[in-house]
């Protein structure tokens, strides 16, 4: 069942010009490293054995976050039958590091890709009623209003999905 | 309307069509053929749609009690709640709170909500610089222009205007010339303008009163940004957005963007219960940012009334509060595909439902100004998420203001011409049109001198100056003989005792007084298919006064259609009708003046004729007693036609006659029934018709037979092509002469 979920995930994001690499806990940082294009901002993951590359600024300045070429996040869940990943606003930052960065690494448990709108909105019904903040993000920011297509209008120009198998 | 103004109304238009009409066709028209293929892939479509209609309904039903479960909700979550009365006073409030964070910079993200409060000019009157960070709405801020669209507001402009634009405000180093250039720019100019920010500035298309949170659904980025970027957030909000739960969401989140835009889903839907709990970038640059800071922000929610409460008390404007502004009656809508939001819109919103919004927000002079748009086409009904009856709005308002209108000084060599049950005052050019049947059937008595007189110079120069009847445009010729007359005299072919069935034609006044031909057609063709004729003495549907916002009248016409009628339908008898736009009444507009038995009984009791052509084909009839198209066939459907779904009959009964067919995917064909006979929308009216006009001429339909279902259109298509068209009956007609 698991697996048809990430397909679904996986060919929705094709969509939005999206890659979605699959990786496991142990082999994650390696993955990120790779994707990574410095300068790098990131908040720790929260995935058991996952840490992220020792070239990612976890505690950036205003400045440093303007400046990032690449911010890598984990996502509170994913969306597959629309190819989006739900962006947790907290404290720690997970908000403007992905939103101001040239290009967005998002990193999602296998367990929490969700099937659809409707166990998205179940799951999101308790979590704002407790006060959290979520951004339910498909694809790279994008505009028309200049006359044609232009992806990165405000926010970023790529966005990476990255699915921990194991996790 | 006087001559003069519909001058002024015609040289206005021909501005738009000439500066804007390029550029909102294609946008617009791109954003329209998104939806269809976006909805086509939605399985759940419908079902949304009724959930998305039964939850608007119980909001704005509960909407005291939603307003007093948020204002709870978003002060327990530590954020404070205004509800203003109107503009004046939500500008009021943000002013203060504005002021009282000492804000030099307020950055903005789209809202329409704050287009209607013009708050922007306050904040400017207090000195405070605001930027719009949608870079739609960042254009329009330079050119100092108006939306033309409620979701692509610079939809009007194009690139090479946006550069020039840009190259004056800005004189930039580089050449700006690709759209890409041109958003980098703006981009890297506003990212300062949101860096200084002390305030953002965001509407809300939801608000969820169980959680005190607002969704707002965007692309660029820019919201995100405006929220994340500063410390104090005042969200504006119009009190219909709240709707219960968090859950009710999921069927709008499907909806929105597949209605409006053609796309499965926005880039972002932020659904946040602020104040939001991202670290303060608002710090020293070269500080870390600190989780601790989040709790320095604050947050106002602005919910504006302005006019809505008194909407939600209005049986009729209701509705239009179910709304949830995703700009699909406005691409589905012909005319606005033409002239866009800065003819087809009043002081803010534009579109089909607009004239809902401007009524109630703005008052009726702003709906005044472009209700007369809407020419009750139904092509926004059914691509409407929230199923608003958007063409019913716009005959409401225009009844509205009918009434509203000065004593006219025609009134009483008028009033014998039309009998119709409106106040005095009406204009005279709606009362021509709505008394459309007199007229056929004094023009029919007194033919053919009618038509040579109507036909005179003179007199088309009266009638254009005095009511407005474009001399560009040839009249409908009357015919001495109609159609009842001439089936009275022939009689019915085929008895009730040998009939398979038995069928009332209705005999609308343009096929009685003026084409009677292809009535005459439709009794040989159901009288091939071994049906018993009959052709009563039944008036006028209702539907020209309709359009004319005529709605007592269109009223008490029902009710004798109805009362001519019911007994046939009670003796087992098929109402069978030629004109959609006739049927269209009894299947939809019927609902709303007649008692909902008689409704139901004509709505499921009547039938397109080439419906009812396609039932007796399925159980049975011979269709070789019809006669087959000779040629191939380019088929022109009507939009009121199509909206109920019944093009598709006679597509299949060409296609069973082994005939090959295409058929116009245009909206509508620009005349609308009355609509482009008006002098004042006579260039309008071409230039819709001009989309159909290329279809029909390219080279895998011009040489084929031109077949349209509608009156109008089938005037249209005479004016538009070299060829004229038939009706779908007329060449099945066995008894046809070719």
């Amino acid at each position: 069942m698991e697996s048809d979920v990430i397909g679904t995930f996986e060919s929705a994001l094709q969509e939005v010009d999206v890659r979605l690499e699959r990786t496991t806990a142990a082999d994650a940082r390696g993955v990120l490293t790779d994707l990574l294009e410095p300068p790098a901002v990131g908040v720790p993951l929260p995935f058991d054995g996952v840490s992220l590359p020792e070239a990612v600024e976890t505690e950036p300045t205003p400045d440093e976050l303007e400046a990032a070429t690449t911010g890598i996040t984990a996502v509170e869940f994913a969306v597959a039958d629309y190819g989006s990943v739900a962006i947790r606003s907290s404290p720690v930052g997970e908000e403007p590091i992905s939103l101001y960065a040239d290009v967005h690494v998002a990193v999602v448990a296998a367990s929490d890709v969700l099937p659809d709108m409707k166990a998205t909105f179940e799951r999101l019904g308790d979590d704002a009623r407790n006060g959290a903040d979520t951004v339910l993000a498909t694809g790279p920011s994008a505009t028309a209003d200049m006359g044609a297509l232009v992806t990165g209008a405000h926010g970023p120009k790529a966005v990476h999905a990255v699915v921990i198998e194991d996790r | 309307m006087s001559s003069d103004s519909r001058e002024a109304k015609a040289t206005r238009i021909r501005h738009l069509l000439r500066t804007e009409g390029d550029a909102v066709q294609r946008n617009t028209q791109t954003f329209n053929q998104g939806r269809y293929d976006a909805v086509a892939e939605l399985e759940a479509y419908e079902e949304y749609r009724d959930q998305a209609r039964s939850i608007k309904e119980r909001a704005i039903e509960i909407l005291p009690e939603l307003v007093d479960e948020v204002t709870a909700a978003v002060e327990e979550n530590g954020g404070t709640v205004y509800l203003a009365d109107d503009a004046a006073d939500a500008n009021r409030y943000i002013q203060e709170v504005v002021a009282d964070a000492e804000a030099e910079t307020v950055v903005k993200s789209k809202s329409m909500t704050t287009e209607e409060l013009e708050v922007n000019h306050a904040l400017e009157a207090d000195g405070v610089d605001v930027w719009e960070t949608d870079l739609g709405e960042f254009v329009l801020q330079l050119a100092d222009e108006a939306p033309s669209h409620i979701v692509a507001p610079a939809i009007h402009k194009s690139r090479e205007g946006i550069a020039e634009l840009f190259r004056e405000q800005f004189d930039p180093d580089e050449r700006l010339e690709t759209a890409e250039d041109l958003t980098m720019f703006a981009r890297e100019f506003l990212g300062e303008r949101i860096r200084e920010a002390d305030v953002g500035m965001t509407g809300a298309n939801f608000v969820t009163a169980d959680s005190g949170s607002i969704a707002l659904v965007t692309s660029e980025g820019n919201a995100r940004k405006t929220v994340t970027a500063t410390d104090t957030q005042i969200a504006v909000a119009g009190v219909e957005k709240i709707v219960p739960s968090v859950e009710d969401l999921h069927p709008f989140v499907e909806l929105i963007g597949k209605s409006g835009t053609g796309q499965d889903i926005t880039s972002y839907v932020s659904l946040l219960t602020p104040p939001v709990d991202a670290p303060s970038l608002d710090r020293d640059p070269d500080t870390p940012l600190a989780p601790e800071t989040a709790n320095d922000r604050e947050f106002h929610l602005v919910l504006v009334d302005n006019g809505r409460t008194e909407m939600r008390e209005d049986d009729q404007l209701r509705e239009t509060l179910y709304c949830i502004r995703c700009s699909a009656c406005a691409n589905s809508c012909a005319n606005f595909q033409s002239v866009g939001g800065h003819a087809f819109g009043g002081e803010t919103y534009s579109g089909g439902i607009a004239t809902g919004w401007e009524a109630g927000v703005h008052g009726y002079d702003s709906a005044a100004e472009f209700n007369d748009l809407c020419t009750g086409c139904t092509r926004c009904v059914n691509a409407c998420p929230v199923k608003i009856d958007i063409p019913w709005i716009n005959n409401v308002v225009r009844d509205r203001l009918n009434r509203g209108a000065d004593e006219g000084r025609f009134e009483f060599v008028y009033d014998e011409l039309v009998p119709d049950e409106e106040p005095g005052g009406i204009d005279l050019q709606k009362r021509l049109f709505g008394n459309y049947e007199t007229l056929a059937k004094l023009g029919s008595a007194t033919a053919p001198v009618s038509n040579w007189v109507g036909e005179l110079a003179p007199v088309r120069s009266l009638l254009e100056r005095v009511v407005g009847i474009d001399e560009r445009r040839s009249l409908p010729e009357f015919q001495r003989e109609t159609l009842r007359g001439w089936y009275r005299a022939r009689g019915p072919r085929v008895s009730a005792a040998d009939a398979d069935r038995e069928v009332v034609l209705y005999p609308d006044a343009y096929t009685n007084y003026v084409d009677a031909d292809r009535g005459k057609a439709a009794v040989r063709v159901l009288e091939a298919l071994n049906v018993h004729v009959r052709i009563p003495s039944v008036g006028e549907s209702g539907r020209a006064p309709l359009s004319q916002g005529m709605i007592d009248t269109a009223d008490e016409q029902a009710s004798q259609v109805y009362g001519a009628l019911a007994e046939h339908i009670d003796a087992g008898r098929d109402v069978v009708v030629i004109e959609p736009s006739d049927l269209a009444m009894f299947q939809r507009e019927y609902e709303k003046l007649l008692p909902e038995r008689s409704f139901e009984r004509l709505r499921d009791g009547s039938y397109e004729i080439l419906e009812y052509v396609y039932g007796c084909l399925e159980n049975g009839a011979d269709p070789t007693t019809l006669r087959a198209p000779e040629r191939p066939i380019a088929y022109h459907a009507h939009c009121q036609q199509r909206t109920l779904g019944l093009e598709r009959y006679t597509t299949a009964v060409f296609g069973e006659l082994g005939c090959d067919v295409i058929e116009s995917d245009v909206e509508c064909c620009g005349m609308a029934g009355s609509f482009g006979y008006k002098s004042q929308y006579y260039e309008l009216s071409m230039d819709v018709g001009d989309r159909l006009r290329d279809q029909f001429t390219s080279p895998t339909a011009q040489d084929r037979l031109v077949v349209a279902s509608g009156t109008s259109c089938e005037e249209q298509l005479g004016a538009l092509l070299e060829r004229d068209a038939a009706h779908p009956v007329e060449v099945l007609d066995p008894g046809r002469r070719s």
